[in-house]
């Protein structure tokens, strides 16, 4: 916590520069686990959740839940997500019980622009990603 | 290895447990970092064990140096006795011959231990560090999973309660598009109208009155043409 923490608040002091001109929004998640929700531009359709274990920084934004994929054509969408999965910078498909979610992994080491960079990237990789694959969701 | 990747995917697998519970048993977790503290310990003992059997092999190394310099002179001094016709003389440096390279024949043997013992602890060691990196490895899953459940749980219960619930996908791209939609049409309004009260307009206004920047029709060059070709 107290890692991802420290690098938020790197990401807020950027300048704008740094911050590819983004407007970054970070909020602690109350509970018992250790969560920073993040808005890029104030967008709270599509938080990205920052958390950390010993190992590494992961942050993830939801994308939709099963409930939301027409059945009959989850099996294109699934390969359609792996296809896409290599391409796409930085980022990569992943589910979480019943949520596809898009995730980027970072080493405990990286700087608080590398997060500005990673964040904002995510940010744009889900926005596609929910455009490219809505013919498969409901 | 593909043990614990082939146990996670198992109890992952959607459907397979209820959602919300815990995909990772705690107790693997900390029988997982006892074994990598003890491979750490056996790495450490390993170290300290091949420190004192490579100064030992060394000792070995400079007692047959030692052995085979003492050996040179005792032979040297046995031909001189022999020179002289001391026999009785080099019948006894033979003797003390004979023991110096029994000697140095039991260092060798010691030596040879001493260096096929320092191989076995390296290789020790290399497994060793191995069996630590891959049980590192493994425990850096367990701990993601078990990190990214956990603040799962706690998103959905903060988002489940309140009145702010994750949006479904496609309503939350229309949202997002009708956003930037909003910024673009903004941008261009703002644009439109720097284009009517700006400087835009005044150097149009000029223009027209033929001030300034004016610009000249084709029948002006060709009039500028003729006149310099004398036909003006």
């Amino acid at each position: 916590m107290q890692l991802i923490s420290k690098v938020m608040e790197g990401v807020l002091a950027l300048d704008e520069e740094k911050r590819l001109g983004l407007e970054f929004d970070a909020q602690p998640i109350p509970g018992d686990s250790d969560v920073i929700q993040v808005l890029v531009n104030g967008q709270e359709e599509l938080p990205i959740f920052v958390t950390a274990s010993d190992d590494q920084i992961l942050c993830i934004c939801y994308l939709w839940s099963e409930d939301e994929v027409k059945s009959e054509r989850k099996q294109e969408m699934l390969e359609a997500m792996l296809d896409m999965n290599m391409p796409m910078p930085l980022s990569s498909f992943g589910r979480i019980d019943d949520k596809y979610a898009i995730f980027g992994a970072m080493s405990t080491r990286s700087t608080p622009e590398d997060m500005a960079v990673e964040l904002a990237m995510l940010n744009d990789n889900a926005i596609d990603a929910i455009d490219a694959l809505l013919p498969y969701l409901k | 290895m593909a043990g614990l990747f082939k146990k996670l995917i198992t109890a992952m697998r959607g459907g397979a447990r209820e959602v919300g519970e815990a995909v990772v048993d705690m107790n693997a977790v900390r029988i997982y970092e006892q074994e990598i503290e003890d491979a750490r310990n056996n790495l450490a003992r390993a170290k300290q064990d091949l420190t004192g059997v490579i100064a030992k092999e060394m000792q070995a190394e400079r007692e047959i140096k030692r052995i085979n310099d003492e050996l040179g002179r005792y032979e040297q001094h046995a031909l001189d006795a022999l020179n002289k016709g001391r026999e009785d003389l080099a019948e006894e440096v033979a003797v003390k011959i004979a023991e110096l390279e029994t000697e140095r024949g039991s260092q060798e043997a010691a030596k040879t231990q001493f260096h096929a013992h320092v191989e076995r602890l390296k290789g020790i060691m290399k497994q060793t560090e191995g069996t630590i990196r891959q049980h590192e490895r493994e425990l850096a899953m367990v701990r993601t999973t078990e990190s990214v459940q956990k603040a799962t749980r706690s998103i959905t219960d903060n988002y489940g309660a309140g009145a702010t619930r994750l949006l479904d996908a496609k309503s939350s791209l229309e949202r997002i598009k009708k956003r930037q939609q909003d910024f673009s049409d903004r941008m261009s309004a703002a644009d439109a109208l720097e284009q009517e009260s700006g400087s835009g307009s005044l150097d149009d206004k000029l223009k027209s009155a033929g001030i300034g920047d004016t610009s000249s029709g084709s029948s002006e060059v060709l009039a500028r043409l003729k006149k310099r070709v004398g036909q003006g």
